[in-house]
């Protein structure tokens, strides 16, 4: 059997090995989390605010996710809601707040234990409409740089990567080191059965994942 | 584990079980086909009726052959007894065996429990075990084919590993008709003991062998798979296509990323990570193989495309839109060169429509001067063939010899057959690959241009876009290998 982290975990776990999350802070009342956001000058207005805990997996579609908080009045207020809308059953919850960052581009890159081959890295064309465009690319744990490299290569939708809209071509190190970091996760933690960093932002071309969910055999816990 | 597989492709001798007069039989096909491909080394027919077949004395049993005579044997016999024949034959100094034999792991579970007992006798008695239940293996370094259904095939530089048989058979027909010839073929049948890694490792130290050609459809230890042929392609290309390969959604899947693994996703990752080269299809496969066979490897992915009309030079961009090949701008002195060699007409521009303007040379000095420009990593040519279908119409048409005809006639001819050669030299001297294409190739096989590059083993593709295709492929590898700095 295998368990779900906590949104905050899960960053937590993936940042350790160099992948890129939105700056976040946590707590489990609107008073630490305002406190910690104090503390924190990584973490700036405008801001994002979600109910995050092992037994919460679809956000959104619960309504636990505040977007575009813009002072702490306003923060205050998601938190408190935020906390009111938890349920006996989802267990210990805490409010993920976290810098909103802004990209015309979304990536998804995560981990998947496959059947055939074990652990295995996914690179595609990320957001809601990931699994209908179906551009992904996989490598198995673990991969160098060069691997990183022909898999962004390897992507069906090369212009997304280029210069669009205004914005810079993709960083290509910083997506490349992602992806090693993310695979170095697989190789390195125990039990991981499956991660996903849905959706990666490209903020001026650098990825920066803004969710992070993983998948974990239960003696695998941390 | 790497094995010693020379007894099973160069024997010196080989024992056939299961030999009767019965021509429908795999014992006499066997015997047939070996006697038939010209194996030089010694034959021993075993049969439960003594006698003769085709001109060969039936051995009633393996005691009879003297001791070191023979290194492999081909089992034809009902699986009850084989165990019994292995391991005689082992007394003998067989040290490779191919089991066409059926009626094991394929045929329920008394049958698995005879390939259990066959893996573990293979095993103490030290002899490398194909199939069972496979058809036969080719290797034509040692004229040998022992199968149990056809064809022989062409002698060349393609080894074909393949999880089906009847795959095999379209390689060797695909070998045949290309005139693109093969090293060796065997059929792993259950796979038992000896699958398609152990081949494959055997086929990279080879010498006979320049690329690898493999038809697989199931992965077992995917893992081990893919380190052993990674192990490979660093040292000869080995082109992969798998039968299979849809299930795509088929995974229920808590996350997005597993959601996305599909068995064809992943594999293609791990092709790409190993540096195989994977063809959509059979066809595909063995025109990849037999490129990498009789070209060099490009060392980028510009391409000049020569024509001497128009259309076919388009659809052979069209073709390259699809993949990262690029058909380069040509080089300022590339096209002043090649501007002094062409009447005004010509298209000034990459794809080389030479627009008819040729004279007897111009071919070879265009292909030439192509090939031999650093900034050039490939090159194209469409129109082989042309000047000798005209002259078939002319042979054909009722007017031939007289008025002039033979005269023109053999001058087509020898220029079409001049090209191939000169493409095939070119390539060889400038170490860029010369990659040949023409309907003609299919349409008339006899056309003096697609039969002389057959007749020099080398691939003519039957229309741009697969030639495109193959230089994609080998393309890319060729760039993986780069990456890696091999």
């Amino acid at each position: 059997m295998s368990i779900t982290l906590s949104e905050a975990e899960s960053r937590r776990v993936v940042a350790r090995h160099g992948v890129p999350v939105s700056a976040f802070v946590t707590g489990r009342s609107t008073d630490e989390v305002i406190a910690a956001l104090a503390a924190d000058p990584g973490v700036e207005y405008p801001v994002v605010a979600k109910l995050c805990g092992r037994a919460i997996a679809h956000k959104t579609e619960r309504g636990l996710v505040r977007l575009r908080l813009g002072d702490e009045a306003a923060l205050r207020s998601a938190c408190d809601e935020l906390l009111a809308a938890a349920r006996p059953d989802d267990g210990d919850v805490e409010v993920l707040v976290s810098t909103m960052v802004a990209g015309n581009r979304e990536l998804i890159a995560g981990l998947n234990d496959d059947p055939q081959f074990g652990l295995t890295v996914m690179l595609g064309v990320g957001g809601i409409l990931a699994e209908a465009i179906r551009d992904v690319v996989f490598r198995l744990v673990p991969i160098d740089e060069v691997d990183a490299g022909e898999m962004i290569d390897d992507l069906a939708t090369q212009r997304l990567l280029e210069e669009f809209r205004g914005e810079p071509a993709v960083d290509r190190q910083a997506l490349i080191d992602a992806l090693v970091g993310l695979a170095r996760v697989g190789e390195q933690e125990a039990g991981i059965r499956a991660i996903d960093l849905n959706p990666m932002i490209l903020v001026d071309g650098r990825p920066i994942a803004v969710d992070a969910l993983l998948e974990v055999d239960e003696e695998g816990d941390r | 584990m790497s094995h010693d597989l020379s007894a099973l492709f160069d024997p010196k001798g080989i024992i056939i079980t299961g030999v009767s007069n019965h021509p429908g039989k795999f014992g006499f096909v066997t015997l047939h086909n070996l006697l038939a491909s010209g194996y030089e080394g010694k034959v021993f027919p075993v049969g439960r009726e003594p006698g003769e077949v085709l001109g060969r004395p039936v051995l009633g049993s393996i005691d009879e052959i003297p001791e070191g005579e023979a290194d492999m044997v081909f089992i034809c016999t009902p699986q009850a007894v084989n165990e019994d024949l292995l391991r005689a034959a082992a007394a003998k100094g067989v040290t490779a065996a191919f089991f066409a034999a059926a009626g094991y792991r394929e045929a329920g579970p008394e049958g698995a429990e005879a390939e259990a007992r066959l893996v573990a006798l293979a095993d103490e008695l030290g002899i490398a075990v194909a199939g069972p239940n496979g058809q036969g293996v080719v290797s034509t370094p040692s004229r040998m084919c022992a199968q149990i259904v056809a064809p022989y095939a062409p002698a060349g530089r393609i080894a074909v590993a393949s999880q089906s048989g009847n795959f095999v058979s379209s390689f060797l027909n695909l070998a045949h008709h290309t005139g693109v010839g093969i090293s060796r073929a065997v059929a792993a049948g259950n796979a038992a003991v000896l699958g398609i890694a152990d081949y494959v490792e055997w086929f990279a130290d080879d010498p006979e062998t320049s690329v690898c050609l493999v038809y697989m459809e199931s992965v077992d230890n995917g893992r081990e798979m893919f380190d052993r042929l990674r192990a490979v392609a660093e040292r000869k290309p080995v082109v992969v296509v798998k039968g299979g390969a849809s299930d795509a959604g088929a995974r229920a899947a808590a996350s997005h990323t597993g959601a996305l693994a599909s068995d064809d996703a992943v594999f293609d990752g791990m092709c790409r990570q190993a540096g195989l080269i994977r063809a959509r299809d059979v066809e595909e496969a063995f025109e990849a193989a037999a490129t990498i066979a009789t070209q060099p490897l490009p060392t980028g992915d510009r391409v000049v495309v020569v024509t001497t009309v128009g259309g076919w030079g388009v659809a052979a961009v069209d073709a390259m839109s699809g993949t990262r090949l690029d058909a380069t701008p040509l080089p300022a002195d590339l096209y002043a060169a090649i501007d002094e060699k062409l009447p005004p007409r010509w298209s000034k521009n990459n794809p080389v429509d030479m627009a008819g303007g040729e004279t007897r040379d111009t071919v070879p000095e265009i292909l030439e001067l192509a090939a031999s420009h650093p900034a050039v990593d490939a090159v194209l040519f469409l129109g082989l063939g042309i000047q000798s279908n005209t002259a078939a119409m002319m042979r054909e048409g009722g007017f031939y010899p007289d008025h002039g005809l033979e005269r023109i006639v053999g001058f087509h001819e020898r220029q079409d057959a001049r090209y191939a050669e000169a493409a095939a030299e070119i390539a060889a001297r400038t170490n860029t690959p010369v990659l040949l294409a023409t309907e003609l190739a299919n349409a008339r096989p006899d056309n003096a241009g697609p039969a002389a590059v057959r007749a020099a083993g080398r691939m003519c593709h039957a229309s741009a876009g697969r030639a495109v295709r193959s230089l994609d492929l080998m393309s890319r590898y060729a760039k993986w290998r780069r990456a890696r700095g091999l």
